[in-house]
Formats: structure tokens, C-alpha cells, sequence
């Protein structure tokens, strides 16, 4: 049973807008993100349904949902949407609420692939796409799953098996840290970023 | 209301009943009863003396029992005319109550306008043409809704109850309190769609007129009281004329009203709060709201008396004693009986916009009939053969818009269709046993030949087509 209180409601819009940039109150609820939703069939909580529980202060539902891990991005919503929302935008902020919070993710395999991703990342300067996948898939517990698909990848060189490196790798640290201040001082973290 | 009392064209009868209406348009012979004041309308001043000297203090109907008023009263401050009234059923001396009052407004009034000998007055007047303007009720709702409480909970009001609370010269002074205990409330629950679109315990309509008042009185809860929150459960949000939508949107974005879709299915009382539980069916959740004050939406039904009210005007009505219009698209202001015109709630659920459009129309369609001196029918009608009718009358019992009448004729009593009133819907030219009867353009003799035309005609193809 979700209590309707409208001060966590409106805490609750006031902090997306906040982090987003993006109001969820425009949201009037005519479906044409879900409607649009490539992979909205595989979500428990179809994305239309996630700017209503934005509404409404329904986190818990929201936060734990397999939505906002399997929102790809496209953007399709939001380009769509009638009430100019960026709907992905949303998303991607309530990803970063999520893991702020301390959600246990629905979708292992999703969040430890952007783990990983950015790991690859912070470490190079740029991606290790090897590294990368056979980190993953260990982790996956399908080591061979994409080996067919290599040799013809260093073949053509569109993988370098060695990988590389960016030269100013300590400005690359300096992206790092400054976004893991959200992670681990939210919610203090909306205060600052409000003034 | 004023204004249109002090037009000398106009003649107001308030505290007035229609008794009776018979004949037909531009000849309608109307019987009204003027009730007994018990104030000489000619010698009050409209000072309010009496009412203050009354003692026998009443709940206020106009209030909807939030406030009190006297036995002798006006029943709101912009009432017209600013004359008094003495509502015998609770007045001391008409009561003959053990409490005495002395006649405490007869000695108060200076004009000596009080006069408790007065009887009510029957006025027998011709129209021309009738605007039936009879408004409507609200939905009992406490009989029909024992999960909102049925009326035991005091702090579950109506939508009108919370208009008089608004109202500055309403019961509260236009504060917004709890009826319980006048406290100011915080969380106010407004639920839409009470009574209304719900086949099993109201109608099946929509009353088209609390989305709208519902936003305002969300509105003006938040204006009123600076710290309210305002909460609304609806269906469908069905705001849908010029500038309503952003009317809503206002609500929602300058006041912070917060909308939830999904009908109420309880409330309950938790300590001094109303737990109000039902559901937001766009985020697929149950939900629950602590609500200290809760504003129900009724359906607009008809009022009570429709239904008598529609026998004595002989014009239709439909199921739920909603006047029926002459036709849905175009002829909207007129019922089915020449002359006699609707106009705002007694025909449908609507608002003031469209009320007042509507009596303007009717208005004009009235000035439309009365400005001519004959009037325009339609060839097609009903007339009686007088030779052939043997003054059974069961005609006169048939027809549905009581447009045939006897006269004498030969010595004897025959019936006459009025010309005027018939519609020329056949069903006397059909039940006359003797034939006597018939409707224009539809006799017997037309019919037949329109039937055999057809054939005649192929008779003469398949002559000519024939070899020689």
C-alpha cells in the first residue's frame, strides 16, 4: 500500500527535477513511451508507469524495477512524448537514485556490464572492448559466447586485441571522481548541485 | 436575478408553484399557487427586523444544514425579492408551540407588514409558450455508498457543502473548516464521480460538471487555506471546452493538486483522520491518503418531482426523468410539445456556460413563435371527419400530446383535432374504429396508390416489352 503524502510527493518530483532537470508532473499519462518502448514487453514496470510512481513518490516500486536497467536509451520517448519530458533523461537519474540508494539491481547482468564498462574505462582512458568482453561474459558464466564472433573482429580490425590507452589519463580520473561524489554523498549531493 | 426582477416586462413569481397547465401554444392556460408569505410584499421594506426579533432558530437548507436561519427568513442574502418568508412548518405560533414567542415579528415590523391571516393565492394566467427551467438535484449518496461512510462520518461533505464553506457570506465566513470540530484541514480528499458512471449504484452518465468544479474548489481550498493539500481521485478527467484543460493543468502545476486515477473503494476513520484507500490505476498501485476533510462529487440527478412535473406539461422524458429534447442535434431547446421549451439541467447534466446558452436559445425561439401573429405547421396532421364520428373518444385517450378536444356537432359530441398541438404521428387516424379519421397526406387512398404505382408502371413495361 503506497501512502499518498504530499510531501514526499513533492520531494520527490522537486529532487528528479533537480538531478534531471526534467518536471514528471507534465507527465498526464497518455502512454506513448511505453507505446514506443522497444523492450517496454520485458519490464515489470513499463516506463509510463515509472513517470506516474515519479509522480507520486512510489520509490521503492520504481528503484528495484528491471525498467530503468533495461531502458536502452534510444530516446524514442523522449522524442515522442507530447509533454517535452525527456523520459530517458529520467531514467538515467533514477538509475543514478538507484545505486545511490543502494537498490539491489534486478538485472545483474545489466549493471555489472556497465560496471565493468566503466571500469575498462576509468583504467584506459578509453574501451578495452576485450577485456571487456570476456570479463563479462566470465561473469555471465558463458565464456565462449561471442569467440566465434572474434576472429572475424581482429581480422578486420574493428577490435585491437591489445587495447590502448589515452595520453592524459589524470584528467580522465578527475571525470571519475567527480561523478562518484553523486553516487556516494547523495542525497546531500542535491543541495550542492541546486546551488 | 435583480435585474431581470425589476425589468418591466417581467413578472416574477417567487414562492410559486405551477399547478396546472392545459391548452396549447400560444393559448396555455396555467394555474399557479402563490403560497402564503405571511408578509405583505407591498408593505415590507426588506429591513430584516423580524427576522432578527424571531427566536425559533432552524437548520439552513440553503446552508444544507452548516448554518441556521429563522423561522421567518430570506433564504440567502442576494434572495429575491428582499422579502421574508414565515415557514410555517417550524414557526412558534403556527406550530402552536409550547415555547411562545408572542409574535415576536408582528410587534417588531414597523411597516406592519407581517400578516399571519394570509392565505395562498391562486393565479389563473395564458401563456403563449412555457420555458421549463426546473434545474436539478444531487444524487442521495449516503444510501448508495456505505464504504464512504454513509453519511456517519461528519468530515465526508459534498461538493456544495464545501461551496458554502467558500462563500463569505456563507455559514463559516468563507473559512474552510471541518465540520467536526472546525478545524482548519489539511489534507483535503476530493473524490469525483459519486453516484455518477457507476450503473450499479447511481447512473450510468457522467454528471460533465465535477471535473470542472472539482479543479476550482481545489483551487480555491489552497487560495483559503495557504498549508492544504489537495488531493482528487477521478476517472477520466473530462475537461473539454475552451481554455478547461489548462484550467485542470493549473491545478495540478501552480496549486499542486495531486491527481490520482482510480475510484475510491473506502474510507475509515483512524483516530481524528479519514484513511482514505484506493488505488492509482496508471502506476498499477494501491494507494491510501490520511485525510482530514473529504469532498464527494455527486451525480447530477434530476429533481424529484420531474417526473410529475413532465406529466402536467405533457412532454416526454427518459429514464432517469431527464427531459427529453424534440431532437439530439437539432432541435436541442424544444421538447416534442409545440411551445413548451427546455432549457439548462431538468434536460441534461451542464454547466453554466451551456445553461445560459441554452435559455438563450430558448428565449429566442420563444420570441420566434410569439412574434408572429399565425403560426407555420406542418401540412401533415390528423382531422376529423365529423360526419363519420360517433363520439366514442377513444382517440382523446390515444393521442400522446393531448391535441384532440370535442366539440359539438349536430347535436352531438364529436372530437376535433388542434391543429396547433398535433404532430401527426397517426396513432388516432389508426385506433379510429369508425375510420373518422385521418392524417393528412397519409390516407388510406394515397397510401394504396403509392403501393400500386410501382406496379403499374412495371405492368406497362412488360406490355411494351412484350413482341407485337
Amino acid at each position: 500500500m503506497l501512502q499518498l503524502n504530499a510531501e514526499t510527493v513533492h520531494t520527490c518530483r522537486d529532487t528528479i527535477k533537480r538531478l534531471s532537470g526534467e518536471d514528471v508532473s507534465r507527465c498526464f499519462q497518455c502512454g506513448k513511451c511505453t507505446a514506443g518502448c522497444p523492450v517496454a514487453i520485458d519490464m515489470d514496470v513499463t516506463p509510463n508507469q515509472v513517470m506516474r510512481l515519479a509522480q507520486i513518490n512510489g520509490r521503492e516500486r520504481v528503484l528495484a524495477s528491471s525498467t530503468i536497467w533495461l531502458c536502452l536509451s534510444c530516446e524514442t520517448c523522449s522524442t515522442r512524448c507530447p509533454a517535452d519530458i525527456d523520459i530517458a533523461k529520467v531514467m538515467d537519474t533514477l538509475r543514478k537514485i538507484s545505486v545511490a540508494e543502494g537498490y539491489p539491481s534486478p538485472e545483474p547482468a545489466i549493471t555489472g556490464f556497465h560496471r565493468l564498462f566503466l571500469a575498462s574505462v576509468e583504467k584506459y582512458g578509453r574501451l578495452n572492448e576485450l577485456e571487456l568482453s570476456i570479463k563479462h561474459n566470465l561473469a555471465i558464466m558463458k565464456p565462449t559466447k561471442d569467440i566465434r564472433l572474434a576472429v572475424g573482429l581482429f581480422s578486420k580490425g574493428k577490435i585491437n586485441p591489445f587495447g590502448g590507452k589515452v595520453k592524459d589519463r589524470e584528467r580522465v580520473k578527475k571525470i571519475f571522481a567527480e561523478s562518484q561524489r553523486f553516487v556516494k554523498v547523495y542525497p546531500e549531493s542535491i543541495e550542492r548541485e541546486a546551488e | 436575478m435583480v435585474e431581470s426582477s425589476k425589468d418591466k416586462n417581467i413578472t416574477m413569481h417567487t414562492y410559486s408553484e405551477v399547478e396546472q397547465v392545459k391548452g396549447y401554444v400560444g393559448n396555455f392556460d396555467v394555474r399557479i399557487r402563490k403560497k402564503a408569505r405571511s408578509v405583505e410584499m407591498s408593505k415590507c421594506t426588506g429591513c430584516q427586523v423580524c427576522v432578527e426579533a424571531c427566536p425559533q432558530v432552524v437548520p439552513s437548507e440553503w446552508d444544507l444544514g452548516l448554518g441556521t436561519r429563522k423561522a421567518i427568513y430570506t433564504p440567502f442574502v442576494q434572495a429575491v425579492p428582499n422579502v421574508p418568508v414565515i415557514d410555517r412548518s417550524v414557526c412558534r405560533i403556527f406550530t402552536k408551540s409550547k415555547e411562545k414567542c408572542g409574535a415576536a415579528c408582528v410587534r417588531a415590523c414597523a411597516a406592519k407588514a407581517v400578516n399571519l391571516k394570509q392565505e395562498d393565492e391562486i393565479i389563473n394566467e395564458k401563456f403563449g409558450a412555457i420555458v421549463v427551467a426546473t434545474g436539478y438535484s444531487l444524487h442521495p449518496w449516503q444510501k448508495a455508498y456505505g464504504e464512504y461512510g454513509g453519511g456517519r462520518y461528519k468530515d465526508v461533505i459534498t461538493a456544495l457543502h464545501f461551496e458554502r464553506m467558500l462563500q463569505a457570506s456563507g455559514p463559516t465566513s468563507g473559512h474552510v473548516v471541518r465540520p467536526s470540530d472546525g478545524k482548519e484541514p489539511k489534507n483535503v480528499v476530493f473524490i469525483q464521480c459519486v453516484g455518477s458512471r457507476d450503473e450499479s449504484k447511481g447512473v450510468p452518465y457522467c454528471s460533465g460538471i465535477c471535473c470542472m468544479y472539482t479543479a476550482k474548489q481545489a483551487i480555491l481550498l489552497k487560495e483559503h487555506c495557504q498549508d492544504a493539500q489537495a488531493y482528487v481521485f477521478y476517472i477520466d478527467l473530462r475537461a473539454t471546452k475552451k481554455n478547461y484543460e489548462q484550467f485542470v493543468l493549473r491545478a495540478q502545476r501552480d496549486y499542486g493538486v495531486i491527481y490520482t486515477r482510480g475510484r475510491v473503494s473506502k474510507i475509515y476513520q483512524k483516530s481524528d483522520k479519514l484513511v482514505v484507500r484506493g488505488a492509482d490505476t496508471l502506476a498499477g498501485v494501491p494507494v491510501e491518503v490520511e485525510a482530514d476533510l473529504v469532498v464527494l462529487a455527486t451525480a447530477v440527478v434530476p429533481q424529484p418531482d420531474a417526473v410529475a412535473v413532465a406529466r402536467m406539461l405533457a412532454i416526454p422524458h427518459d429514464q432517469f426523468a431527464l427531459f427529453t429534447e424534440a431532437h439530439p442535434k437539432l432541435r436541442p431547446v424544444e421538447s416534442v410539445t409545440r411551445g413548451i421549451f427546455l432549457a439548462g439541467t431538468c434536460q441534461s447534466p451542464m454547466d453554466i456556460p451551456e445553461s445560459v446558452a441554452m435559455a438563450s436559445a430558448a428565449a429566442a425561439k420563444v420570441m420566434g413563435i410569439l412574434s408572429h401573429s399565425e403560426l407555420m405547421l406542418e401540412p401533415t396532421i390528423a382531422e376529423v371527419n365529423a360526419e363519420r364520428c360517433s363520439g366514442c373518444l377513444t382517440c382523446t385517450k390515444v393521442c400522446p400530446f393531448d391535441a384532440i378536444t370535442t366539440v359539438a356537432y349536430d347535436g352531438r359530441t364529436v372530437s376535433n383535432v388542434i391543429a396547433s398541438v398535433c404532430q401527426g404521428c397517426g396513432t388516432c387516424a389508426a385506433t379510429c374504429p369508425a375510420s373518422a379519421i385521418i392524417l393528412k397526406g397519409f390516407t388510406n387512398e394515397e397510401i394504396y396508390a403509392q403501393i400500386e404505382a410501382p406496379f403499374k408502371r412495371m405492368e406497362k413495361e412488360v406490355t411494351a416489352g412484350a413482341p407485337a
